[in-house]
């Protein structure tokens, strides 16, 4: 048992800082300094995408023969760390994290050949089309239904949460196939394109007051069978094998820790009478106390990461890491909420624009507060919310 | 970086797991705990056998030179046995202390003596008033001829009434307060003027209060030769010391888990097993996370602790926050998954409890530990 972290690490990781120092321009770091979501400002997150591609970085965890590094888990957690100490903007995730695996591991060869070097390099612009209006934590409701029409379906039904769906030019989907049976047997994986007619897209405008989700409405769409993945009424089982391409994948420690720092820089910089909210013992006592739960999951993320390199499968602590990664989110936005006090309140949501030239009302390290703990809110519910993920592992893990 | 057991602690693990199997039984272990000696000294013998009682000992003085992954690995299963025996005051408190701290001399005198079980010793450093911050210790040494005289009262020794010997700390100089001055004598117990005073505490481990009036000790018997300098080895031993309980904690935290979640599934009201109502799974995935968190912190502060990180001191004052949290959330669910039965003497659930509760009092409980950890923030 050791905590050694190998020489060929050090120089790997010097190898990353060398790159990004040397590649990752002012105008896009902006980008990831001002993210108050996991969706960076999608043009500047596709720029970096393009400089992370050209260098053949672009995805880490698929396969080498698909595209990928070949890294271990060691060499993509510290390739993770340096992105986010550089302030680098998030690669949005629907294409390379949520699709091109399930292409990956489902899609016929023609199918890989066509879509995955389009995700690589940035070209095709993907969204999910998973939740419905009546289909949320409980997805396998869902009632989207794609009727057999010769070599096509026919879609019609209603997409809900679909993020970034006003700059897709993609969209994988869950659709219904069939009404027989469990709810889940009848689902099916399909691709789309979003120019095909008979598609509509309505935004919805967040708490935050940011444009990020949308709605989506198919009338008569009509999608060549080809464009499926998977075997008819198999989805789940492509929905499935995603979450667990995903397991293990993400780490939420590096960044939890990186977050609680900047708490600690605003509350360092808010002045009360003097004295700075820092030295407040019982703001820092909340602090502490975060910062020990973000060890205890980043010791957690390290036990996974440890089974994984020596060949075994990670214990059920792995299943715990979402549900406690979105809570410490959470509190870290709130605790920051707390330091910057009524710094967060004005409404400025063209401020925090990236290249926004609108002059702000408060400092710059309250910019983002607000933001960022409104739009944490969604952490505990989406990708299954935290009551379905406590569930999941009452049954899987539990045996209850 | 890897978290994996080596094949001579896998089989520590074992070894121990099976030692508290076999030996361990909740209803011998209370009537043991009921006895006048608090414990067994059938199994005190066995564990020196075993080798448990000499694992961090250096192996000039017939210790095995482990490290703290192997204490770890050790109290974690025996923490499920409910450990009454002396070992914590024996090996870590006392025994530590003299191998951090003593005369070669002092070394050889009572290191093999205790690797071999024939040796138990006490540390008496509390005072009332003390709380765990040692420079509060005021009570006094004075030289006189050859040596030192004692007076004051120590509270709440482990496992004093069991000790062969015991270390006491006074001031030979300073006051309370200050860093220096701080010095560690080995006392023998049945000197004149020491009273002991013992009784057990509620989780059935034995602690007693001990006056000294006018103890006369001679000069041989400051620990390490010198006078006024003991405190760092003594808060390196209150660091191990919460290594230990932090990895008995764990294992006593696995043990309540795994017997509520039985429990749960077994139960029946209102016609189903009570884990089928959503409210109690949600629950006992709570439960879960904390054991596997406090299991997590465990690692980080023992391994930053063997690999000497500088983070280590903050790590070890991490592990007492975080198993005096998760201690009181499973305890108290425990209880209250068991229902009335929960309550009572008859079922080992609330000696588990009880135990958890008094680790978060010894050597510094969450408030405690989370403002020393922020003066290092």
């Amino acid at each position: 048992m050791n905590l050694t972290i190998g020489s060929k690490y050090q120089e790997f990781r010097e190898k990353i800082q060398e790159f990004i120092r040397e590649n990752l321009t002012d105008d896009i770091r902006e980008a990831g300094r001002l993210a108050t979501s996991v969706f960076a400002e999608p043009k500047r997150a596709m720029a970096w995408q393009k400089i992370l591609h050209k260098q053949g970085w672009v995805a880490p965890h698929w396969p080498k023969q698909f595209g990928g590094t070949g890294w271990d888990v060691v060499e993509r957690s510290i390739f993770a760390q340096e992105c986010l100490k550089a302030n680098a903007p998030p690669l949005i995730p629907m294409s390379l994290l949520m699709c091109g695996p399930c292409i990956i591991g489902y899609g016929t060869e023609e199918q890989k050949a066509e879509y995955l070097p389009k995700i690589l390099s940035g070209e095709d612009f993907w969204c999910q089309g998973y939740s419905e209006p009546g289909a949320g934590s409980d997805l396998a409701s869902l009632q989207t239904f794609a009727e057999s029409d010769g070599d096509d379906y026919i879609v019609n039904g209603t997409k809900i949460w679909t993020t970034y769906a006003q700059y897709a030019n993609k969209m994988f989907c869950l659709v219904r196939t069939s009404r027989e049976g469990k709810p889940q047997a009848g689902i099916t994986f399909l691709l789309l394109d979003m120019n095909t007619p008979g598609i509509t897209v309505e935004p919805i405008i967040g708490l935050d007051q940011v444009h990020e989700q949308n709605t989506v409405f198919f009338d008569n769409v009509r999608v060549p069978k080809v464009n499926r993945i998977g075997k008819e009424n198999d989805g789940w089982s492509v929905a499935k094998y995603l979450l667990m391409f995903e397991r293990g994948g993400q780490e939420y420690a590096p960044a939890l820790h990186f977050q609680l720092a900047g708490v600690r820089n605003i509350a360092e910089q808010v002045y009360v009478a003097g004295s700075s909210i820092w030295q407040d013992p019982f703001f820092k006592r909340k602090y502490c106390e975060l910062e020990i739960e973000i060890s205890a999951l980043e010791f957690t993320e390290n036990r996974i990461k440890s089974a994984l390199t020596n060949g075994q499968n990670p214990g059920p602590e792995a299943s715990m890491t979402k549900i406690r990664g979105t809570e410490i989110t959470q509190a870290i936005t709130e605790l920051a909420l707390e330091a910057a006090g009524e710094f967060a309140l004005p409404l400025q949501v063209d401020v925090i624009e990236p290249g926004s030239k609108d002059v702000s009302v408060v400092p710059e390290f309250a910019q983002t507060v607000m933001p960022k703990y409104l739009n944490a809110r969604a952490t505990s519910i989406y990708g299954g919310s935290n009551e379905v993920q406590r569930g999941i592992i009452a049954k899987m893990v539990l045996g209850l | 970086m890897d978290f994996s057991l080596s094949e001579e602690q896998r089989m520590l693990k074992d070894s121990a797991a099976r030692f508290v199997k076999k030996e361990c039984q909740f209803e011998q272990r209370r009537e043991q705990m009921r006895s006048p000696l608090g414990y067994s000294d059938e199994q005190w013998a066995k564990m020196a056998e075993l080798g448990w009682l000499c694992i961090p000992f250096s192996e000039k003085y017939d210790g095995l030179g482990g490290s703290f992954v192997d204490v770890m690995v050790l109290l974690e299963e025996l923490g499920k046995g409910l450990m009454v025996e002396p070992w914590l005051s024996t090996v870590i408190l006392g025994g530590r202390l003299v191998e951090m701290l003593g005369t070669e001399q002092q070394k050889q005198d009572v290191i093999p003596e205790v690797c071999g079980g024939q040796m138990k010793l006490a540390l008496a450093y509390s005072e009332v008033g003390v709380r765990h911050q040692l420079t509060n210790i005021s009570m006094g040494a004075k030289p006189k001829g050859d040596g030192f005289v004692l007076n004051g009262e120590k509270v709440l020794v482990l496992s004093g009434q069991a000790a062969d010997q015991l270390i006491v700390v006074a001031r030979t100089g300073g006051k309370a307060g200050d860093e220096h001055g701080l010095t560690a004598f080995l006392v023998d117990p049945n000197a004149k003027g020491v009273t002991l005073s013992g009784y057990t505490t509620v989780d059935g481990y034995r602690a007693a209060n001990i006056t000294f009036n006018n103890v006369q000790v001679p000069d041989s018997a400051v620990v390490g030769g010198v006078e006024g300098s003991a405190l760092n080895s003594l808060q390196v031993v209150m660091n191990e010391a919460i290594l230990a309980v932090g990895a008995e904690a764990v294992g006593v935290m696995d043990l309540l888990y795994q017997a509520t979640l039985e429990y749960t599934k077994t139960r029946k009201q209102f016609g189903v097993p009570i884990g089928k109502f959503q409210v109690l799974q949600h629950r006992l995935v709570d439960v879960f996370m904390q054991c596997e968190q406090s299991r997590s912190v465990l690692l980080m502060a023992v391994l930053h602790y063997v690999e000497d990180f500088k983070e280590s001191k903050k790590s070890i004052c991490g592990l007492k926050v975080q198993v005096g949290k998760s201690g009181r959330q499973v305890g108290q669910e425990a209880i209250q998954l068991h229902g009335g039965m929960g309550m009572t003497d008859e079922l080992n659930v609330g000696y588990y409890f009880k135990r958890l509760t008094c680790i978060d009092a010894l050597f510094g409980n969450v408030d405690f530990h989370l403002a020393r950890y922020a003066a290092l923030v």
